[in-house]
């Protein structure tokens, strides 16, 4: 759809006009990877057991960082009202905006996931099932991200509240997105917990854009 | 969709408030009654857990703690559902009251569990046990509610954006509650309830639902409580309220 | 209209016919802004509604949105963005094929156009704005004090392009200090 694609790119080339900004998700999960072997004693057994766990909350973590741009920005120089009152479906803005802020931040944060889970010894093998997980959660998390951003747009500050809203809310994905990759260490089938993964983002995927964009609605009045 | 007329009594500040006036002390009377028997019943007459022993009399106030959190998760959504729908104030003001209840009481859950945990696991603090992990994550999810509500100055837009996250706030603790049992089935970590709970005779089941009625009249007793002083806030200097406070002693 | 305990305005009715303009005046702070975002359809009025052709303004179906353009305070323009692509985003999204060179040049911005917006100047960005308002192809023309910071050659083309549209048939309601500029017969003046 015309408007659709407009909204996509346009976010695209405002994302890249800044684009030092786009890294700074990705050194806070390195930041955060790096701390975790501080604080705990890295012996290779022990790292291979908890990286798993580590990576998933560090990405979580990290998604959070970047999510005041997806419409707050917007907010602030008046171009978010001017898309609501367009002859534009709100809707489809939302879907819009939220792609493309997957596209920019979540999908480099998952490119360096292979790369960390080598440092936490984690075998080869488990690699696809990991980033395969990390991907299917990916719908429902730039959703439920999408959702704490609009939740907070009508807010002066709203950085420290949004992870208090969104994190409990990501604890589903956490569960089945550890549980993939550990089945799979181990050399099982992680079947079932990827398609409990595939099963959320579907939900996500077909109500969270409205709630989203209901809460956009009353943020800006 | 058009509400009946009959329901729109209940948009009505004042007749709510009096409404809650003569509610409140059956409420009150008979929740009190129930669980003054209720306790004395479950905690000094009923017979012991033949696995656990006396500790397990927690569960005439631990389990109906957590069922009253959840319960009032789901007051709190449709409340603010509706409110959000119709545009009724008064459904909004019913969620607010009941958020901090509800968080209370999930607290509660936590505490006593904590209580129960000491001597069933030797510790405290399980962080194994899915029940514990769940009723956390809806005190989180209580909290960000009512941190959220907080941030707004505009009450009206405070109302509306938090209908948006009660709401899918409700969507959500069905999954979150399914994953975490999921979780606990892998790790076969010990519970506190057995498996379908513990075999429970009649002996100790009377008091166990007794204490179930006995807290659901409470939280329907501090809801009103609480949802009078939340109209009186709302509607401020109100005739109607006015007349009210100059009628006696309140 | 309430905003908190405050009650900006009560009791406010008035209807709009084509090529009629309607004139909001008051200090700062009398709730022009808030009326005009509520006619745009961006809030709620605590009490009454807002019509335009029969429908409640919130409730517009998407497509008839294009017969309703607000300009507020502020500009709508992505700073990072050139002049050309933010109107080149804004024909996109309201499904116009004006032609944005021209434009541009009818508003002397032709020497900008591939500059980014946070490089120009508070007048030419206003002018930008009003170059998405002409490229909307609007009916009803919402304007919350559209010729501040702009200098007498800019105020006399917002003045121009006002009466063009009225002429044409639009509405427009505009809130400004200075009505005396925009005085047209049969116009309605809103004091608030």
């Amino acid at each position: 759809m015309g408007a659709f694609n407009a909204v996509f790119s346009r976010d695209l080339r405002v994302a890249f006009r800044r684009w030092s900004e786009l890294a700074h998700p990705l050194i806070f999960f390195s930041i955060v990877v790096t701390l975790f072997p501080l604080a705990l004693s890295p012996t290779a057994a022990q790292l291979r057991e908890v990286g798993v766990g580590v990576l998933w909350v560090a990405t979580l973590l990290s998604s959070l960082l970047a999510l005041d741009g997806l419409f707050r920005g917007d907010a602030e120089d008046g171009t978010l009202e001017q898309l609501l009152l367009s002859p534009v479906s709100t809707t489809v803005a939302v879907y819009a905006k939220v792609t493309a802020h997957a596209l920019v931040t979540l999908v480099p944060l998952i490119c360096l996931v292979p790369l960390s889970a080598y440092t936490f010894n984690i075998p080869a093998a488990a690699l696809p099932t990991l980033v395969l997980a990390l991907l299917l959660a990916t719908p429902t998390l730039t959703v439920l991200v999408g959702l704490g951003a609009a939740l907070t747009v009508g807010l002066r500050r709203g950085g420290s509240i949004v992870g208090l809203l969104v994190l409990p809310l990501t604890s589903p994905l956490l569960i089945f997105g550890t549980r993939a990759t550990d089945l799979s260490m181990n050399g099982e089938p992680a079947a079932a917990p990827l398609f409990l993964l595939a099963a959320l983002a579907v939900l996500a995927v077909s109500l969270g854009p409205l709630a989203i964009a209901a809460a956009v609605k009353v943020g800006i009045e | 969709m058009k509400l009946p007329r009959w329901f729109h009594q209940f948009g009505s500040p004042p007749y709510v408030y009096r409404l809650a006036d003569r509610l409140c002390p059956w409420l009150g009377g008979l929740g009190g009654a129930l669980l003054a028997v209720g306790a004395v019943w479950g905690l000094a007459f009923a017979p012991p857990d033949y696995q656990q022993g006396e500790s397990a009399r927690i569960i005439y106030i631990h389990p109906q703690t957590a069922y009253i959190g959840m319960m009032a998760y789901v007051v709190m959504a449709v409340a603010s559902a509706i409110g959000y729908v119709w545009r009724l104030k008064l459904a909004h003001a019913v969620a607010v009251s009941a958020a901090p209840i509800g968080a209370w009481f999930t607290f509660c859950a936590l505490f006593t569990g904590a209580v129960w945990g000491r001597p069933t696991w030797g510790t405290y603090w399980q962080w194994g046990d899915p029940r514990i992990m769940f009723e956390a994550l809806l005190l989180f999810l209580f909290l960000g509610y009512l941190a959220l509500r907080e941030a707004f100055d505009d009450r009206d837009k405070a109302d509306r954006v938090t209908a948006i996250l009660a709401v899918v706030g409700v969507v959500n603790i069905p999954i979150v509650h399914y994953s975490v049992e999921w979780w606990n089935s892998l790790h076969q970590t010990s519970t506190l309830l057995a498996e379908g709970g513990p075999a429970m005779t009649t002996d100790m089941l009377i008091p166990f639902l007794i204490m179930v009625a006995a807290f659901t009249l409470t939280f329907y007793w501090l809801l009103l409580r609480r949802l009078q002083a939340e109209i009186v806030e709302r509607e401020g200097d109100a005739r109607w309220i006015r007349e009210l406070v100059g009628e006696g002693a309140r | 209209m309430w905003r908190g305990e405050r009650c900006l305005f009560e009791q406010l009715h008035f209807e709009l016919e084509p090529a009629q303009l309607a004139l909001l005046i008051g200090p700062n702070g009398s709730g022009k802004t808030t009326l005009l975002r509520v006619l745009a359809g961006l809030g709620l009025p605590t009490s009454g509604s807002v019509t335009w052709n029969g429908l409640a303004v919130s409730e517009l179906a998407v497509e008839q949105r294009a017969e309703v353009a607000y300009r507020g305070h502020l500009e709508a323009l992505k700073r990072d963005l050139t002049v050309v692509e933010n109107l080149r985003f804004h024909a996109a999204l309201w499904r116009t094929d004006t032609n944005v060179e021209l434009i541009l040049e009818e508003l002397k911005l032709g020497s900008v156009a591939h500059m980014r917006a946070r490089y120009l100047s508070a007048g030419q960005r206003r002018r930008v704005a009003l170059a998405m308002l002409k490229m909307s192809g609007a009916k009803l023309w919402l304007l919350d004090e559209p010729t501040t910071n702009l200098d007498a050659e800019g105020r006399a083309l917002v003045v121009d392009w006002t009466r063009r549209h009225l002429a044409e048939g639009g509405l427009a309601v505009i809130a400004t200090h200075q009505p005396d500029e925009f005085a047209a017969r049969g116009a309605l003046m809103i004091e608030l």
